[in-house]
């Protein structure tokens, strides 16, 4: 039988990534179905049935469809709170908080100026795009300021939200991936002994390098 | 026990957020106020409760959180006031709510916040609006307020059948566009329009206004 969780979405799309990777942490099967975007697929009326902004992912569960990829990854944690990581999004009211504060974090300081370069250093080279210098410049710079905050909080906890890898970090991997892999993107992790030492570590889990597998072209 | 504080400053909308929160809870607490002008968010102590310099920090006990969408969500999740919880307990419906309160977080709040620097900020401090970015602000606020309007046709409230974090996190936004020429978006939207004015009275809500406006004076 299918299974009933699907995500609707490319996986080389961060946010797509971002659910993909809760899924495979939480162990949860699911049918992933591409999204033609080039095509406008994501802006036709069945797509947005369940994804009104027209965005990716969009996700289903049985009966119910949900939208936002932090938003959905919750939810993963929540209803398959007894099976794969289980302390994924915390098993204690304080643990959760804790892991909000820097899912939060992530989503308004880290994510803008690193989601910019993103596009500026890793898409718009494939895109043939011309670069925009100064936003690089100002992004880099708005990213090299938080990465300081993470590398001070990374030199007395092991994770961000504290000794275990939680929801708070997964949800910084699809972005500092590009990051890493783009020439100019790598050096503002590296430098930073705390936060090299943090990236080597989640980088390396399983359920993280099967995303990346997901996200290589097919080879020929 | 000391009682939970909140450090924030009351023209903050991330801070109006975490005291409309306080306040749906019945919750005691203290407010400290951080002078935003003079920096304090950036020097100590305030540093080492929120390494970012920002406010809303919320302190109870050991427990110190900062961002305003993860107290909200903390205080909910921790002090749920039996019978009119802001959180579902069953993941599906929480799911839904997760949902619209990054919804307002992504799609709302970037519009809405850009209209109120250019509409409320920007005179009262005797800075020239741009015109041409409120136009194509307001276009695309009406495009967000449309997916809202089908929302709410099925809904009552954005989050689900009561009146959940999803809700409460538009305050702070809403009560300033509603003093701007902006409000014109809302009348033609009679769904979006009844659920603002109701959101927009209540009385956890008239009380974080009341501190606006003692502010002021």
């Amino acid at each position: 039988m299918a299974a009933p969780v699907k995500v609707y979405g490319p996986p080389i799309s961060t946010a797509v990534s971002r659910v993909l990777a809760c899924l495979l942490e939480k162990e949860v099967d699911f049918q992933l179905r591409n999204v033609n975007m080039s095509r406008g697929e994501h802006k036709k009326p069945d797509f947005l049935k369940i994804q009104p902004f027209g965005q990716v992912p969009a996700f289903e569960d049985e009966s119910i469809s949900l939208f936002e990829s932090r938003a959905i990854s919750r939810y993963v944690c929540e209803k398959y709170a007894n099976q794969g990581n289980k302390g994924l999004y915390g098993t204690t009211p304080l643990e959760k908080a804790s892991i909000d504060q820097w899912l939060e974090a992530e989503g308004q300081s880290f994510n803008p100026p690193s989601s910019s370069l993103v596009f500026q250093l890793a898409f718009a080279p494939r895109m043939k795009l011309k670069q925009d210098e100064q936003l690089i410049r100002q992004s880099k710079d708005k990213l090299a300021k938080v990465l300081d905050i993470y590398d001070s909080r990374l030199g007395q906890t092991q994770f961000l939200a504290g000794e275990d890898f939680t929801l708070a970090d997964l949800s910084h991997l699809p972005n500092t991936q590009y990051l890493m892999n783009a020439t100019d993107g790598k050096e503002l992790f590296t430098s930073r002994s705390n936060v090299a030492r943090w990236w080597a570590e989640i980088s390396s889990r399983d359920s993280w390098k099967k995303v990346v597998d997901m996200r290589k072209p097919p080879s020929s | 026990m000391a009682a939970a504080k909140l450090y924030g400053a009351v023209e903050s909308a991330e801070t109006m957020r975490a005291l409309v929160s306080l306040y749906e809870h019945d919750l005691e607490f203290e407010f400290i106020p951080i002078d935003l002008k003079a920096g304090e968010h950036k020097r100590q102590p305030c540093l080492s409760l929120n390494p970012f310099g920002e406010v809303p920090v919320f302190q109870d006990g050991d427990m110190v959180i900062f961002e305003s969408r993860a107290i909200m969500r903390c205080i909910s999740f921790i002090y749920p006031k039996p019978g009119k919880e802001h959180i579902f307990m069953e993941p599906k419906m929480q799911g839904i709510v997760a949902g619209w309160i990054d919804v307002e977080d992504h799609q709302f709040d970037p519009l809405a916040s850009k209209l109120r620097w250019e509409l409320v900020y920007k005179p009262k401090n005797g800075l020239a609006t741009d015109e041409a970015l409120v136009a194509k602000m307001e276009a695309k606020l009406g495009l967000v307020l449309d997916i809202y309007e089908k929302r709410l046709e099925h809904s009552k409230y954005l989050g689900g059948c009561k009146f959940p974090s999803a809700d409460l996190t538009h305050l702070p936004n809403l009560y300033y566009l509603m003093g701007t020429k902006v409000k014109r978006l809302f009348p033609s939207r009679p769904h979006v329009s009844t659920w603002c004015d109701e959101i927009l009275s209540r009385p956890s809500w008239k009380k974080v206004v009341e501190m606006i406006e003692m502010a002021q004076l």
